[in-house]
């Protein structure tokens, strides 16, 4: 009943001055406006950059570097034990390609309760015959499906089907910009021969594009049985096995991990692409910076138009206390009408940056280097609307919080008797 | 039957800037219930200042002030506001209602303030406080609408809407002609002696102050009758 009362009054002040309140929640719209937009902007392309390379990064990939044998034959020989061996013209052992024992690896994995799932890969060095000259390039084994399931490697397939490979055999899907430059078209037969001089002809069943140009230039896949087939080899031999955890956060760990465990490499995402994640943390500061500086502008606005209303409103004040309303009551009226701009502002801020996010969602945004973007990204986070209208409360506290207090302290005597 | 509704004991007041001035000396008196009384003194005499002390708005004096037999603390800024709504009701020289409400909104606002009754009980309240004063059928009129003489007695009615002890005026016909002058005497006069209403009116004019039932007058911060 008397709070009623209190945002009674507040409200009969505030509609007696509606332009300048107007005015004020303007100011506060807009920014919330803006702050919504831009954050939901800036994250949307935080996301699509960071799908870019992330969705298609294996979370540990598991392979065997080609590097010296740690354990040379020196190190055996017991008279130089504990010795320092100096070592030259030390040879990397090529051999060892292929993960050793790759089936019993990939038993554990699957029961392995982290792992969301994995795939195998096997990858080859092979030259496309273009008539007189060759084009080298790389051909990678995979499990179309499991591919697709766990890295959308079907999202960047931009002719034909990734399924394709499973179903047929001798197929092959080429790198966009390497079916260009050897002037094939779906449907055709290339020639390709290995680094051990066989030839074997593939039939070109799709072209793939990754949006960055020196991988569609090389890159070209084929189903694992057709690579095995064509690399002479068992069909076991496969040169990486890429993890997808349930936790990405966990992929430092399980990566040391599993390098004991199974005895080969393990590259972990984060330290393969951590400069992804410190350009997607700068560019949310710049988005919270800019939102922040505008919000305090607003503020500064309600500041000052409570201010004004103050003087203006001296005479109401004065009779209110000399009425029986006590400073808190006259403080609380004038932060009531502070917070109502606020809020008021601020909801309807965050209507318009939804409607303003929805309009650039559906701005075209056609890139060749983004296959899968039709449009501009848009993030449409709900935390983004609970920050939003937290920061428009806040805002709009402390820049009534001033005027009120002045208001509060306002002598009636010193109204009344200066008439 | 005599009952002590204000009294003063040795207030006396000083203005500091920008000089120290004594503008109330000694003050000692009081007022008992249903008297009519008027505060006089040429101007500067320090009458005005005296009725803002006796209003609990200002604190700034020494000596004490008793409302209803109880002391008025000077440093308890929230109890003096309440008992500003309940025990007393202002009038003053210039009207100051609150021009964002309608009339029955400026006369109810006191009493929903005091929240002691519901809305609709203000409300009664409210009608009949301005059918005593014969303005009733200005009830839902904003209040830059009115005149002088009407926006005066609707400030009357929002004294008189929580039964205040007292009824405080600062030159409340100051600003009014001759005929609106009386009209509000009249009022004045009928809460007095029909409803046995307490009432303390600072005032200047003489012709004013002689028909009220006891005056008090003051020079030069002093209570000289």
């Amino acid at each position: 009943m008397k709070k009623g009362i209190l945002i009674n009054i507040a409200k009969a002040l505030l509609l007696a001055r509606w332009r300048q309140t107007l005015v004020a929640a303007i100011g506060v719209t807009f920014s919330i406006t803006m702050f919504i937009t831009l954050l939901g902007f800036m994250n949307g392309l935080n996301d699509l950059l960071d799908g870019l390379i992330l969705n298609r990064t294996p979370h540990i990939k598991l392979y065997n570097d080609i590097k010296p044998n740690a354990n040379q034959p020196i190190k055996m020989a017991n008279d130089y034990k504990g010795k320092h061996h100096f070592i030259q013209s030390i040879k990397s052992d090529a051999n060892k390609q292929a993960i050793y024992n790759s089936q019993a690896i990939m038993n554990s994995l699957q029961k392995d309760a982290r792992v969301i799932g994995f795939t195998q890969k096997l990858t080859a060095q092979v030259f496309f015959i273009n008539g007189t000259t060759d084009i080298t390039g790389v051909l990678n084994g995979v499990n179309a499906s499991e591919e697709s399931k766990l890295f959308h490697f079907d999202d960047y397939i931009v002719s034909g089907n990734a399924s394709d490979l499973d179903r047929e055999t001798n197929t092959i899907i080429l790198g966009k910009s390497l079916a260009e430059k050897l002037l094939v078209n779906i449907g055709d037969v290339i020639q390709l021969s290995t680094a051990n001089g066989d030839r074997f002809q593939l039939k070109v069943v799709g072209y793939f594009q990754s949006g960055l140009k020196e991988i569609d230039i090389i890159q070209s896949f084929a189903s694992i049985h057709t690579v095995q087939k064509i690399m002479n080899k068992p069909n076991n031999f496969v040169t990486e096995i890429d993890i997808k955890l349930k936790d990405i956060n966990l992929s430092i760990p399980t990566a040391k991990e599993y390098a004991q465990l199974y005895q080969t490499d393990a590259e972990d995402i984060q330290t393969a692409n951590s400069q992804f994640e410190t350009g997607s943390a700068v560019r949310s500061i710049i988005s919270y910076a800019v939102g922040i500086t505008l919000l305090v502008v607003a503020g500064f606005g309600i500041y000052n138009i409570l201010n004004m209303m103050i003087f203006e409103k001296m005479d109401s004040i004065a009779i209110l206390k000399a009425t029986g309303f006590s400073g808190k009551d006259v403080k609380n009226i004038f932060m009531y009408i502070a917070l109502s701009i606020g809020f008021f502002g601020g909801l309807a801020g965050l209507l318009f940056g939804f409607i303003l996010s929805s309009i650039i969602d559906q701005i075209p945004f056609v890139t060749a280097a983004l296959p899968t973007v039709k449009t501009y990204p848009i993030n449409y986070s709900i935390i983004f609307y609970i920050i939003g209208i937290s920061f428009s409360l806040i805002t709009t506290y402390f820049a009534g919080w001033f005027p009120a207090r002045k208001a509060s302290k306002i002598d009636p005597v010193v109204i009344i008797r200066g008439k | 039957m005599s009952q002590k509704i204000l009294e003063a004991k040795n207030i006396t007041k000083y203005f500091e800037d920008p000089v120290k001035v004594q503008v109330l000396n000694d003050i000692n008196f009081s007022i008992n219930k249903g008297e009519f009384v008027s505060l006089t003194g040429k101007s500067g005499c320090g009458k005005s200042t005296l009725l803002y002390v006796l209003s609990t708005m200002d604190t700034d004096y020494e000596g004490s002030l008793y409302i209803d037999q109880d002391v008025m603390p000077k440093n308890d800024e929230g109890y003096l506001a309440k008992i500003r709504n309940e025990k007393i009701g202002f009038v003053f020289q210039f009207h100051y209602l609150l021009n964002e409400f309608d009339v029955l909104n400026n006369v109810m606002l006191p009493g929903l303030k005091l929240n002691k009754y519901s809305k609709e009980k203000v409300e009664h309240r409210a009608y009949e406080k301005l059918k005593l004063l014969g303005i009733e059928h200005l009830a839902l009129k904003k209040a830059n609408q009115l005149s002088g003489g009407e926006k005066q007695r609707v400030a009357i009615a929002r004294a008189l809407i929580n039964d205040p002890h007292i009824i405080m005026g600062d030159e409340p016909t100051g600003n009014l002609d001759k005929k609106n002058s009386d009209l509000v005497f009249d009022i004045f006069k009928k809460l007095a002696h029909e409803y046995n209403q307490t009432l303390l009116i600072v005032t200047h004019d003489p012709g004013f102050a002689e028909r009220t039932d006891r005056i008090i007058k003051m020079e030069d911060g002093k209570i000289i009758v």
